[in-house]
């Protein structure tokens, strides 16, 4: 186990002082341990991106950092001061502002409010609307975001939503932002949108906490590196002295060898079923649709198939999904599962005939938060066979705990809540409630986003052996890497219809990527494909 | 959703802009029922005698300030994300303190007081239950529902009758504002409560809390925004508008009873949504909730206009236009969503 001696690299000599330093932080939940003396700093105008697998503590570090949990141990010093912050407004009245992953804002308010709101301008008393707007306009101008600040906020995008927050991140005039996965919803020129205001904000002397699960953003953009591993301290590392293979070996903990095996078992067998005849079909669609939604398209999968989806977010690549799945009614066209015709209402009808959709909402549309793993596990498998007929708890428990050890839960026992656990975890409890009901397709929404190196290798590994074992998989991906590595098949869509369907042999993220972009004219896509 | 390409004509931005409005979850159901109110108000005056004018609309007012006043206090907890039906029990309970001490002999003004001052505590208690003790609104509310309508049978029985000076003055002074025109003190306690509300809710820090909490409590949470606070004192003005609302009540009818305002929460509740206030909170006025209860007055006028209807149909149709109202939210929710 690391000692908090370990690497501390690059303390400037004559540089600045930290203006935030964790010393020796430990923080508890019922049944782990999520911070055991763990030490974090941050200097002024430097970008500091804090590194770990899901479940290493980083948002829990974050939250003891913005007053949102209290500290069992250890200290927190704000520019030498110590300090105890009981709440986030205590934090953000110090200067520390935050931008969470997911888009804390109220899309019930205006984009202005939401900029504004706990310290908005007054006059006479009472907030000056006509200031705010004014205010919040000329934050928006300064971020390139050109839209009414007197609009709602949930009419915008995912990702406008989220220049909002980092937008009221900024103007509290901080001295420490902290920006918690602020590129997992944002495309390409947003995230380099995003860059060029850190890098203004690191001119003006702001530290920032940076954290991603995207290694090249992370590369890019931080100074320094902080490691974190199943709640303790194993390194800081100036960025420019740490090779990215040491990164990741420090993040894992295990021999990065075995993380290549992982990685080239998956794609060199992938390579060898590829050769093989076309599989038998087991679902086609003809001209599926749904309006609004995504045009018709057809779409075949195989038995025993890997097909991916791939495309950018909003091309229509949930909404088909979501169509396969029974979850949206189709407008048009028609599914065929095994050769007979099938009109899929809800997503129980699907699951009758063994399909399955695992939403790419992990919280909302997944797992239940307040049930334990188990429950959690059996859950579809119980709706399935109806409630009158209890699946015995006996039975239950030994589902749960071969289940625990198949996908490797890190879990303390079958009864902890779900919400306890980390998001790669809570993914896993997720794909074996499905895997529970024996599907004969399973649709994965965007399975691995959000969780980290080792549980997205174990799940793509995973789903290479269940589609070996003859399952078919519908696997959307935002990355690219992945969808190739993983996929027979490749279908592309664009702009909420389909582009292309690609025999995945030799294909390069580069070619795919120029289909995504171009939609690609037929010939050249052939040729593309062929080369 | 519908990506609206912009028209380039003046009346096709303008037509667009008032889609866009109409259809908004902020501002669309409110101007629904704008548009109800006027047309309801034209429909009356073509079929009815008499009924197309400012009397109908003061009259409305004179006999439901009380009513504006109690939905005052709901919209407060309706945007904020809860509900509370302790209110109709509340008013009955402050008519019925006002109508016992009076007949104690008590100055007019101390009773009043007094009784803002409990049915504000009573809202602090339903606020700290609801807060501290992370029990739901509904639940907490129900229970400060049948606390109260309790104490007003301890306190008396009987319907006790009002005699005082004041309180008999404040019911028959009425404020000419032209030929048959003419309205109590109670309709400008109303109009004054009303204006209050307005500003509080759209120019205070805490009144957008309050939308934020009713937007996504964690969120204004992490905001920074004082939101237990907030979550607290929305009970606590719903309180006292259900004391203030009670206090009207007793200059009305000149009585305190133990049995009055059964089901006025419900009347409440059902003026703050046809008002356009989304029962799951986040968005609403509290304009829209006094237009609310006027509709629901002038559907009662209608009926009794109507002569050879029975007043039962007034509660099919409020039923009704209330169902009607959760649609159309729900849609323009979702739309949006």
């Amino acid at each position: 186990m690391p000692d908090s001696a370990a690497t501390r690299a690059g303390t400037p000599g004559a540089g600045p002082d930290p203006v935030v330093e964790m010393t020796d932080i430990s923080i508890s939940f019922p049944g782990v341990k999520a911070l055991d003396g763990v030490g974090f700093r941050m200097f002024p105008g430097e970008v500091h991106s804090l590194m770990g697998e899901n479940g290493a503590g980083k948002s829990t570090l974050i939250k003891a950092l913005t007053g949102v949990y209290g500290v069992d141990a250890g200290e927190i010093r704000l520019a030498g001061e110590k300090v105890r912050f009981h709440n986030p407004a205590q934090a953000q009245a110090a200067g520390i502002s935050t931008v969470y992953q997911e888009v804390n804002l109220l899309g019930n308010l205006t984009v202005a409010e939401n900029v504004m709101l706990g310290r908005e301008p007054r006059r006479l008393g009472g907030i000056d609307w006509r200031a705010m707007r004014r205010r919040a306009a000329e934050i928006l101008e300064g971020l390139h975001l050109d839209i009414d600040p007197g609009s709602l906020l949930n009419s915008h995008s995912l990702a406008v939503q989220q220049l909002v927050a980092i937008a009221r991140a900024i103007d509290v005039q901080a001295k420490v932002l902290i920006l918690d996965e602020p590129t997992s919803s944002l495309d390409v020129e947003e995230v380099a949108e995003l860059f060029r205001v850190i890098r203004s904000l690191k001119e003006r002397g702001v530290a920032i906490l940076f954290v991603s699960h995207f290694l090249d953003q992370v590369y890019e953009i931080s100074d320094r590196l902080t490691v974190l591993r199943n709640g303790q301290f194993v390194g800081e590392y100036l960025t420019e002295e740490l090779l990215r293979i040491d990164l990741v070996q420090a993040m894992i903990g295990r021999e990065l060898s075995t993380l290549e095996e992982i990685g080239t078992k998956v794609h060199s067998a992938d390579r060898d079923t590829s050769q093989d005849a076309t599989p038998v079909t087991f679902l086609a669609a003809k001209a599926v649709g749904r309006k609004g939604a995504i045009a018709p398209t057809d779409l075949t999968i195989g038995a025993g198939e890997v097909v991916g989806l791939a495309g950018l977010l909003g091309s229509g690549r949930t909404e088909l999904a979501r169509l396969v799945g029974g979850v949206d009614r189709t407008d048009t066209g028609q599914l065929t599962v095994n050769g007979s015709p099938l009109r899929l209402r809800t997503p129980r009808q699907a699951i009758k005939h063994r399909i399955v959709y695992s939403s790419e909402n992990r919280r909302a549309e997944g797992i239940v938060d307040e049930l334990s793993v188990r429950d959690n596990i059996v859950l579809a498998l119980q709706a399935d066979r109806g409630w009158f007929r209890p699946i015995p708890r006996k039975r239950q428990d030994e589902l749960a705990a071969s289940y625990i050890e198949a996908l490797n839960i890190k879990t303390p026992h079958a009864d902890a809540l779900v919400k306890n656990l980390s998001g790669g975890n809570q993914q896993k409890v997720l794909l074996a409630r499905w895997l529970a009901i024996a599907p004969r397709l399973l649709i994965l929404d965007e399975p691995t986003r959000g969780i980290d190196v080792g549980a997205k290798a174990e799940i793509q590994k995973l789903v290479y052996s269940l589609a070996e074992n003859g399952m078919s998989v519908l696997f959307i991906s935002a990355e690219l890497e992945e969808v190739l590595r993983l996929s027979h098949r490749i279908v592309v869509l664009r702009d909420r219809r389909k582009v292309a369907d690609l025999p995945n042999d030799a294909l390069r993220v580069d070619d795919l990527l120029a289909v995504i972009a171009e939609g690609a004219s037929e010939p050249e896509l052939e040729t593309g494909a062929a080369s | 959703m519908s990506a609206v390409s912009v028209p380039t004509s003046g009346v096709g931005r303008l037509w667009s802009r008032t889609v866009d409005v109409f259809t908004s979850p902020k501002s669309g159901p409110v101007l629904v029922t704008a548009v109800l109110f006027v047309v309801m108000f034209l429909a009356g005056g073509a079929r009815y005698r008499g009924f197309l004018s400012a009397t109908t609309i003061l009259n409305l007012m004179v006999s439901y300030s009380y009513l504006i006043v109690l939905a005052v206090g709901m919209s407060f907890v309706i945007i904020s994300g809860g509900i509370d039906l302790s209110v109709g029990s509340v008013l009955a309970l402050s008519t019925i303190i006002a109508a016992r001490l009076l007949q104690f002999g008590w100055n007019p003004i101390v009773v009043i007081l007094l009784i803002l001052v409990i049915t504000s505590v009573l809202g602090l208690l339903v606020g700290l239950m609801v807060h501290v003790f992370e029990i739901q609104p509904f639940i907490a509310t129900l229970a400060a529902m049948f606390l109260a309508r309790g104490m007003c049978y301890i306190i008396a029985k009987e319907s006790i009758s009002i005699t005082d000076p004041f309180f008999s003055w404040m019911a028959k002074t009425r404020i000419i504002l032209g030929y048959r025109m003419s309205i109590t003190p109670s309709v400008v306690i109303a109009l004054v409560v009303l204006a209050i509300a307005v500003w509080v809710l759209q120019y205070t820090r805490f009144g957008r809390t309050t939308y934020a909490i009713g937007g996504g409590e964690q969120s204004g949470m992490l905001m920074g925004l004082p939101t237990s606070r907030t979550k607290v004192l929305v009970y606590v003005i719903s309180g006292f508008c259900s004391g203030l609302a009670g206090v009207l009540y007793a200059f009305y009818t000149l009585s305190g009873y133990a049995l009055t305002g059964v089901g006025t929460e419900l009347d409440a509740i059902a003026a703050v949504v046809i008002g356009g206030t989304l029962l799951t909170g986040g968005y609403g006025f509290v304009l829209g909730s006094a237009l609310g209860v006027l509709v629901l007055g002038l559907i009662q006028t209608m009926i009794t206009f109507e002569g050879t209807l029975s007043s039962w149909w007034t509660k099919i149709f409020i039923g009704a236009l209330l169902l009607v109202f959760i649609i159309l939210q729900k849609v323009l929710t979702s739309r949006r969503a």
